[in-house]
């Protein structure tokens, strides 16, 4: 089991997960979060947090999603973690509409 | 005397309730740019509140948060005083003495109550009462649980209720590797139940679960889960709620239901879980103990998303050997601190305690369920003790008064002359691996200590 962030994420990065994360898992670059899955417990408190739905646990991921979980464990591994709320990317509110939410 | 807030004149926090809510809070505090000593303050010996007593064994992964209250408790500005009750051991008024600030994260310890008659039977429990005895909460140590009977009721449809119904639906061999407390995986060997049922209010688009929870009944070893095809039907408004993108939380989770209502009973399994949707408790009947349950049909009124259940005069009876209720959680009244008594919550502004008129309480704070009531899961409480976190440092020129603060030298003091036995975090860590210890030959992760007195032996 597995907690994931996948593609709705790029270019938005509310960051709104950040806030509710018991553990602090989530680490960033200038795109988007990941998880570690490592640190992650589960706990799903993220998931309905996310304005763009962009996490998803693996039993319940889509499966053109799915490369993610990959990718989520090779970046939080070398980035550095986020703590606590940023702003979001440039873009994010529009990204946020074309994504239909 | 210098700046408040500085190396010579730290800002002293007492928090009282070492959950969740409390850690964050004192995690928030010692990593702000203040200057901040910290002393959190628990009733019990061990700290750790709902991670340890309220998540339900057979969740550890959940139970992993405590690696990060670890990591906050090593550093050199936390300090615990455990075994303290605050109202009791020492005052409120003490604490103001002691401590520039108090925050209050000490949860929502006691159940609501359905309001019905017959509620007092034996065999009728709060869902609070028994977590905390499977989890070896000591205030619940001592209580009984008949599960001779054939048929468990779960009044409720949230979180605590999915914990109690499937410990309930589960076998000896699922649970023996968890830190299930032993008195408990003992009567629930010996349990005699063939059918569970779990009843909500409102309908199967209004359930309060999370997928994930919900998704782990159909992966029981010997419980069919079971929803009736007839109550998935849905109201125009619930099917709008469905619809709604945002909503996919519902969404998976009415899908989860369908599911369930379509699978085959497997035979070989031999308890049955029945999920139960419109239903009100009106009266439970019984002579010594609970023997019937009524319950009135509901319908729900009102627009999407606003829906609330209202009974139609038309009641069914079921048979119910146990009945546990969990249909929400209010926080008990501590001395010298308001509260409301509607909400079972300490009156607040973001955290900021107010009397019951909405004025500010100067020093006093709050986070947690005890702030704003008993939602949301772990992480939540993060957010909201960062919140009145903010609010207490945005507040820090007022609590800079000329008096000297004597913080946790204070307390103990207090303490002493009490004869009142504390322990700090060292001593809770003698415990904690004597736990581990313990668990070690029975393949659990720990096997905890029941009683009060068998942790401070540890450290003797």
């Amino acid at each position: 089991m597995t907690t994931i962030v996948t593609d709705n994420c790029k270019n938005c990065r509310f960051t709104d997960c950040v806030s509710v994360c018991p553990v602090a898992c989530f680490h960033y670059d200038d795109e988007m979060l990941y998880i570690d899955p490592e640190v992650c417990i589960d706990c799903s408190a993220c998931i309905a947090e996310c304005p763009v739905q962009a996490i998803y646990e693996d039993d319940d991921i889509p499966e053109d999603q799915e490369h993610w979980i990959e990718i989520n464990a090779e970046k939080a591994a070398a980035l550095p973690v986020i703590e606590e709320q940023m702003e979001p990317l440039p873009g994010a509110e529009e990204r946020k509409t074309e994504l239909g939410f | 005397m210098d700046n408040l807030g500085t190396d010579n004149n730290p800002l002293l926090v007492a928090i009282v309730g070492s959950g969740p809510s409390g850690f964050y809070a004192a995690e928030a505090l010692i990593k702000s740019d203040v200057k901040i000593k910290v002393d959190v303050i628990e009733r019990l010996p061990s700290p750790y509140g709902l991670v340890r007593s309220g998540v339900a064994p057979d969740h550890q992964k959940l139970k992993q948060a405590i690696n990060l209250y670890k990591k906050i408790a090593d550093t050199p500005d936390f300090n615990l005083i455990a075994n303290v009750m605050v109202g009791g051991d020492i005052s409120v008024a003490e604490l103001r003495k002691t401590h520039h600030a108090v925050i209050f994260t000490c949860g929502a310890e006691t159940d609501r109550k359905l309001g019905i008659s017959g509620e007092e039977l034996k065999g009728s429990h709060t869902a609070t009462e028994f977590v905390g005895w499977y989890n070896g909460h000591p205030d619940y140590r001592e209580l009984e649980f008949d599960l001779s009977h054939d048929i468990a009721v779960i009044i409720g449809q949230g979180n605590v209720a999915a914990d109690v119904s499937r410990i309930l639906s589960k076998t000896v061999d699922e649970l023996r590797h968890t830190d299930i407390a032993q008195h408990a995986l003992d009567v629930l060997a010996e349990s005699k139940l063939k059918e569970i049922h779990v009843i909500g209010r409102r309908g199967p688009a209004q359930a309060k679960f999370t997928p994930k929870e919900l998704r782990e009944f159909g992966e029981l070893s010997d419980c069919n889960p079971i929803v009736q095809e007839q109550d998935l039907v849905l109201n125009d408004e619930s099917k709008k709620e469905l619809e709604e993108k945002s909503n996919i939380t519902n969404k998976k989770i009415y899908d989860l239901f369908a599911n369930f209502s379509k699978r085959e009973l497997d035979s070989n399994k031999s308890k049955k879980c029945f999920f139960s949707f419109l239903l009100g408790p009106k009266e439970i009947t019984g002579n010594t103990s609970i023997e019937k349950l009524i319950l009135e049909k509901n319908e729900l009124s009102g627009e999407a998303f606003k829906q609330s259940a209202k009974g139609i005069n038309e009641t069914i009876e079921m048979d119910a050997g146990i009945l546990f209720r969990s249909i929400g959680y209010r926080g008990v009244p501590i001395s010298d601190v308001p509260f409301h008594e509607g909400w079972g919550t300490i009156p607040n502004e973001k955290g900021r305690v107010t009397d019951t008129d909405g004025v500010i309480v100067e020093q006093l704070y709050t986070g947690g369920w005890i702030k704003r009531g008993p939602s949301g899961i772990i992480g939540t409480n993060r957010a909201c003790s960062v919140e009145t976190v903010r609010c207490l440092l945005e507040d820090l020129d007022k609590l800079n008064i000329e008096t000297k603060k004597s913080g946790a030298e204070g307390i103990y003091s207090i303490l002493n002359n009490k004869n009142i036995r504390h322990i700090n975090f060292d001593d809770w860590t003698k415990i904690d691996t004597e736990e581990v210890k313990h668990g070690e030959p029975k393949g659990k992760p720990r096997e905890k200590y029941t009683y009060v007195d068998e942790m401070l032996s540890v450290i003797n």
